[in-house]
């Protein structure tokens, strides 16, 4: 593990109260490490005997496996294993939140899309087992596949409700459609993406007297271990997963198909397997966010004030695990409305399983509703900025609770002094620089926040340092230095005196690093330790040589909690510029003003703020996965071909943020993981239709698309 | 990646002798394509043959005011050469136009003429590929061709030439020295592609086991006031969407001297002579460059994903001539 202690303190008593290190920026604690290569990631830490699994997948879209010709790859060269359909072990149900059929690896013949795993080939050497992987022939009973998705399709079907947050069906939406003066019904598109983590996914999986061990990468390793001890039916006790360092994650990073695989091959096998993915494999096998179609219906009176939001969504999911990408969160709570209406369709085809990828829902759903209000705000004649203002909330627009705070209205006051909105010209294609036409274009976002379970240890030493223990996972966002500034302040201490001890499942139940609740939920639980912990040392002289340990578990107080409606939220704006003859965007520069909660460490909370912001231009413009229909397949599964935005498309990007304090956890927080990326791609698009007068309602923006659109307010 | 073997070639002779040795052998330049297609399976060639060391590495400045590149002048070098910027100023463009400084400081001249194409099909191997596996057919005709050819394709291959300099020194007539066991030879750039037809994995005309060794631009005075524009959905690090080379003398308001050519359009860089003959001595004129344009797209065949190439080459193409022109009159 990591060395993350600076300078302990030596003199032996209780440290008197510092406080303060929460809101100061700092560096992160394994920076240091992580530059100089001393950090060592999943597939980086040897092992003795250790083996190399190397993925087969399945090259059709639908069918059954009839053969494999497992002989000949066995008579190869450093090859110590094939595992299949036909030796795997067996498993039983389990997944992150309910069974999850992605899981169910090697467990029959049927084939489910292009790109499902169908075999293992375990070797010496990765190249041998690359060499098998290869090799290996399966021949394929192929049936006809369906893999285009629309939202009108016949296989679509209503969504089971999100437990926390049903369809909304607030008021008489048609009726207010049919008597408002003002009415916008348009249909949105998002495509496939994928998070594109730099570091590929990879496990190493071994059995030492009688336990499982795993070094893995993933966002919790708690959650981690607990799926697979019920997955292969082992108690949780023997099974220990590590995740000390992860190269970014972006929903991407649960119980990866190398983690499952690793641990079937090291059964087998009685050795050590590591099994890392390619990047071709990563895109295959490892989730992605699904194609939408959404159609907003948005009615207002004469000066804006809106009557109706009708949020209608679909997405498709796969035909062994129903995922929902839940669109209409933000129509729940975004604005004041007399009528609000929202439903979702999941549509099952062909295709890998859609997972979590950074905003999952809120992404592709702001979009729709947040182009749409651009699109009133023309219709109607009134500021965009003015147009949200006006229908700022008081309270949950359908649930009527309390906000925990909210805030928007001040993202949006203070976004627009800084950007010089007020200088706007409101007309579209006004603005000529040589060839390109330039415009400015603003959008709001949400996404959820809270608090959920989790535990945390904290251990005073004699020397007068601090050991935080807590399941944690940083995936790159710098957690692990947030809980020590949180930590720090909890105990009294500076953040020097402190030693963190994340990512490993042994440390005790914890939430994942996700939903942006990740740090809300471990600092909470840092901060419940802190607080016994403190009372222990009331009742010592010194501290004993052995040390004294403080103990927080927030299950009780967070199931105390009062419902209250919890959102991170931001106002983004964008200038970009449009060539008139050629259609190439380029984003001139962005500022997302956000009300995010307590900010831990400004540093590294910017940095997850710009990363969203980023992420979201490259939706807006670039990313987009590329099927074949008659394959079926990916074929644009590297980065050459799926653009993810370059250095040059990333221009003047600042992110900001508003006092907001969330009083219903201890610490203040919300989150800074998704809301980043909420908004972004409508103001982008919002900010081209300023440029040309042409509305773009499909994402990416692509440079075929403007051009084919035209330009007609430029003429 | 399959085990292979490197050796690094002292001489030229030598270096042919080697290849010629070796059945399955590569001449390796930058590496900056070859060693990724062998990392993915596209290549997997037995032995390596190491070429940078072969003192072909300068570029030479003709007293008559042409070029002769060495084959292995790093794309980083030849942008920065003073003669190339001053001679051919769109060839210096385009080189800087393509892929980051970190590949163009490996990248070789040499390399950049045999680079393959960025076709997804024909980079993964598990999807079917007639230039990969002759025969297994052209999923990209009727599938996924965004980016792909409207101009020279056939049916079994509609992927596009993914050089940013070729499109530079097809339209300066560059021709191409090689050696090869039986002794040197040339060959002009515009007939090192043969044409797609129905054998797409014959890439070039080059005799086998021939090593280019340099590349020669014949002097042209019109290439001083030359541009090279690239079209791509990123701002970086992209393979064009169109591209244009051009090269443009007008006197008197008329067009005097002028070349032109596409990239990113066919399985070669596109040399546009029917745009050529329509402008020399035409009006220098917005009007007139199009028309130009329209005369060398006539023979457009867009597929039905990528029509909008035709119109994106045309104000391209107009854009450009229309600044040389401005330029000019300054």
């Amino acid at each position: 593990m990591t060395d993350t202690t600076a300078r302990p303190r030596t003199d032996g008593g209780v440290v008197a109260p510092a406080g303060g290190a929460v809101g100061t920026a700092r560096t992160r604690l394994e920076g240091r490490d992580k530059v100089t290569g001393a950090a060592r990631y999943a597939a980086d830490v040897p092992f003795d005997g250790l083996a190399h699994g190397w993925l087969v997948l399945s090259t059709v879209a639908r069918g059954r496996i009839t053969s494999m010709d497992t002989a000949a790859v066995l008579g190869m060269p450093g090859v110590l294993g094939v595992v299949h359909h036909g030796n795997a072990p067996r498993l039983h149900p389990a997944g992150l939140f309910g069974p999850d059929g992605q899981l169910q690896l090697l467990q029959d013949d049927r084939v489910p899309h292009v790109g499902r795993p169908v075999a293992l080939v375990v070797a010496r050497t990765p190249q041998q087992a690359r060499a098998g992987a290869a090799a290996l022939t399966v021949t394929y009973a192929q049936e006809p596949h369906d893999t285009v998705f629309r939202a009108g399709h016949p296989a679509g079907r209503p969504a089971p409700a999100a437990p926390a947050r049903p369809d909304a069906d607030l008021g008489d939406v048609e009726a207010e459609i049919a008597a408002a003066p003002v009415v916008v019904d348009q249909r949105y598109t998002t495509p496939e993406e994928h998070h594109s983590a730099m570091e590929p996914h990879a496990s190493m999986a071994r059995w030492e007297d009688g336990r499982l061990e795993v070094v893995d990468s993933n966002q919790g390793s708690f959650m981690v271990a607990r799926v697979l001890a019920t997955l292969f039916g082992l108690d949780q006790e023997i099974v220990r997963v590590r995740a000390e360092h992860v190269g970014g994650g972006f929903g991407s990073k649960g119980v990866g198909p190398q983690l499952v695989l690793a641990v079937m091959a090291a059964t087998l096998l009685r050795r050590p397997v590591r099994v890392a993915l390619t990047r071709r494999q990563v895109f295959s096998t490892t989730g992605l966010r699904p194609a939408t179609e959404q159609r907003l219906r948005l009615a207002s009176d004469s000066t804006g004030r809106l009557r109706a939001i009708d949020h209608a969504t679909a997405a498709f999911t796969s035909t062994i695990q129903e995922y929902v990408e839940r669109n209409t969160e933000a129509s729940n709570v975004m604005y004041a409305a007399d009528a609000i209406r929202t439903r979702t369709t999941v549509v099952p085809l062909d295709l890998p399983t859609p997972g979590w990828m950074r905003g999952p829902g809120a992404a592709a759903g702001s979009f729709a509703l947040e182009s749409a209000m651009d699109e009133l705000a023309q219709a109607v004649g009134v500021d965009p900025v003015e147009l949200r203002l006006r229908n700022e909330p008081s309270a949950g627009p359908v649930s009527g609770l309390p906000f925990s705070s909210r805030n928007l209205a001040a993202c949006l006051r203070e976004g627009a002094r800084r950007f010089g909105w007020a200088d706007r010209d409101p007309r579209p294609g006004t603005r000529r620089e040589g060839r390109w036409l330039l415009g400015t274009g603003v959008a709001c976002g949400s996404y959820g926040a809270g608090a959920l379970p989790s535990t945390a240890a904290i251990t005073a030493r004699a020397d007068g340092s601090y050991t935080v223990s807590v399941g944690a996972a940083d995936i790159g966002t710098g957690a692990r230095t947030a809980l020590a500034l949180v930590a720090a302040d909890a105990l009294g201490v500076p953040p020097e005196s402190v030693r963190m001890r994340i990512a490993d499942s042994r440390l005790g139940a914890a939430w994942f690093a996700g939903g942006s609740k990740g740090t809300a939920s471990w600092s909470w639980a840092v901060t419940a330790a802190a607080a016994d912990l403190r009372e222990r040392l009331a009742s010592v002289d010194r501290v004993p040589p052995d040390g004294v340990t403080g103990r927080g578990d927030t299950t009780d107080a967070i199931g105390a909690l009062g419902k209250q409606e919890r959102q991170s939220y931001g106002a983004q704006f964008a200038e970009v510029a449009v060539d008139t003859g050629t259609g190439e965007v380029r984003v001139r520069r962005m500022l997302g003003m956000f009300a995010a909660g307590r900010i831990v460490n400004p540093l590294t909370a910017r940095s997850q703020l710009v990363g969203g912001m980023t992420m979201g231009l490259s939706m807006a413009l670039h990313e987009e996965g590329a099927r074949d229909e008659a394959l079926g397949a990916l074929v644009n599964s590297d980065f050459a071909g799926y653009h993810i935005s370059a250095h040059a498309d990333v221009p003047d990007i600042e992110a900001d943020w508003v006092e907001d304090v969330d009083d219903s956890n201890p610490s203040g927080i919300k989150g800074v993981g998704e809301v980043g990326i909420a908004g972004t791609a409508a103001a982008i698009a919002n900010a081209v239709w300023h440029a040309t007068g042409v509305r773009h309602r499909a994402l990416p923006v692509r440079l075929d698309r403007v051009l084919e659109s035209g330009f007609p307010a430029a003429r | 990646m399959r085990e292979f073997a490197y050796q690094r070639a002292g001489d030229v002779a030598g270096a042919v002798a080697a290849f010629a040795a070796a059945p399955g052998a590569r001449y390796l330049g930058g590496g900056t394509n070859l060693v990724d297609l062998m990392k993915s399976g596209v290549e997997s060639p037995e032995r390596l043959i190491d070429v940078r060391g072969l003192g072909l590495d300068a570029v030479e400045e003709d007293a008559d005011g042409g070029l002769r590149i060495g084959a292995t002048v790093t794309n980083s070098d030849l942008a920065a050469h003073p003669g190339v910027r001053r001679r051919y100023p769109a060839l210096a463009q385009a080189v800087l136009a393509g892929a980051s400084g970190q590949l163009r400081n490996a990248a070789t001249v040499g390399g950049n003429l045999l680079q393959r194409v960025r076709c997804g099909y024909f980079t993964d191997v598990t999807l079917p590929c007639n230039r990969r596996v002759p025969g297994s057919g052209c999923p990209a005709v009727d599938g996924e061709h965004h980016n792909h050819a409207v101009l020279g394709w056939s049916e079994h291959c509609v992927a596009v030439h993914p050089s940013d300099l070729g499109v530079a020194l097809a339209a300066f007539d560059a021709v191409v020295s090689y050696e090869t066991g039986a002794g040197p030879g040339e060959l002009a750039y515009a007939a090192l592609y043969p044409p797609v037809g129905d054998t797409p994995h014959r890439e070039t005309s080059l005799p086998p086991g021939a090593l280019i060794t340099a590349v020669s631009l014949p002097a042209a005075p019109v290439a001083a006031r030359s541009r090279y524009r690239k079209v791509r959905e990123r701002a970086s690090y992209a393979f064009a969407t169109a591209s244009v080379a051009a090269a443009l003398e007008v006197r008197d308001g008329v067009v005097h001297d002028v070349r032109l050519a596409f990239g990113a359009v066919a399985s070669r860089p596109w040399r546009a002579h029917a745009a050529e003959r329509a402008l020399t001595g035409a009006p220098a004129t917005a009007r007139a460059f199009g028309a130009a344009a329209d005369a060398e797209l006539a023979a457009a065949r867009p597929l039905p994903h990528n029509g909008y190439k035709v119109p994106l080459l045309r104000n391209l193409m107009v854009s450009v001539l229309t600044e040389l022109a401005e330029e000019a009159a300054r």
